[in-house]
């Protein structure tokens, strides 16, 4: 692979409105035609999908307001969901799959099976969550791109 | 096989984008739990769900399924419809259970 790429770094971050499902899963959607835009291997985008869906619904589900920022580099793409809410007093237990402390109405829609964070660990290659309660939850993920299929031509462009 | 095809042989109401008949549906997947199908749905999958509020169409669009089908002839909300249209995914409705149209659909694509 080129080396001289390694350093070249894409960036950006979307504000994630809490208790507004009419808008849930656009930032999702955002990002996704960003990595599209790039040329990112559509393995990652796949899993990058899936694991910002479920941070953006957990930020409208649980927090006030929150944010995903990514951060894109030919090896990786990382993936950070911070938000203002109520934070997470027992993570081991809200890491199980199945645990969900979603309200009935959120329930209804589907949503609140207590499958997120489990397939935000599963479908990334690092994860990492913190949470302080009553300020907030942060969580970290990466996802490796090892075949680094990106655009020589899109990184010259930035 | 194609989406029309389906579309056709099992009476399905067309709710949203014509557009979209021509696509190739190569697998399913039924669920109405959206962390179960963001997780395990594949690209060009048919999704059998009873969910009709407007979430559904951003799971299918970032997961690149197919289409939509809303079964025991459930309507879409109307933002769902309208959500659908600008991401260019097909609702469909039909009046069978789940079971009964996932049966027909795996007859007819494999």
């Amino acid at each position: 692979m080129i080396d001289w790429m390694s350093d070249v770094r894409f960036e950006d971050s979307f504000a994630v409105e809490g208790g507004n499902f009419r808008i849930a899963g656009n930032v999702s959607g955002k990002i996704k035609r960003i990595l599209k835009g790039i040329g990112i291997n559509d393995n990652i985008i796949r899993r990058v999908a899936i694991v910002t869906y479920e941070a953006e619904i957990n930020i409208v589900s649980y927090a006030r307001k929150g944010e995903i920022r990514i951060s894109v580099t030919p090896d990786q793409v990382e993936v950070q969901a911070v938000d203002e809410g109520p934070g997470i007093e027992d993570i081991e237990l809200a890491m199980q799959e199945g645990w969900s402390t979603a309200t009935q109405q959120v329930r209804e829609m589907g949503f609140g099976a207590g499958m997120g964070l489990s397939n935000m660990k599963k479908y990334s290659d690092e994860f990492e969550i913190t949470s302080v309660p009553g300020q907030g939850t942060t969580v970290k993920m990466h996802v490796f791109n090892l075949e680094k299929m990106i655009h020589p031509e899109y990184w010259l462009t930035i | 096989m194609k989406l029309e095809g389906i579309v056709k042989d099992l009476n399905l109401r067309l709710k949203c984008c014509e557009d979209g008949l021509n696509r190739e549906v190569r697998g399913g997947y039924v669920g109405d739990l959206l962390s179960d199908v963001i997780a395990n749905s594949k690209e060009g999958d048919i999704w059998i769900t009873r969910q009709t509020h407007q979430n559904v169409v951003a799971v299918a669009s970032l997961k690149d399924l197919a289409g939509i089908i809303l079964v025991q002839g459930a309507e879409p909300a109307p933002e769902t419809v309208e959500k659908a249209a600008k991401e260019g995914i097909p609702v469909m409705v039909t009046d069978l259970a789940a079971f009964e149209i996932a049966g027909r659909i795996h007859r007819l694509i494999y």
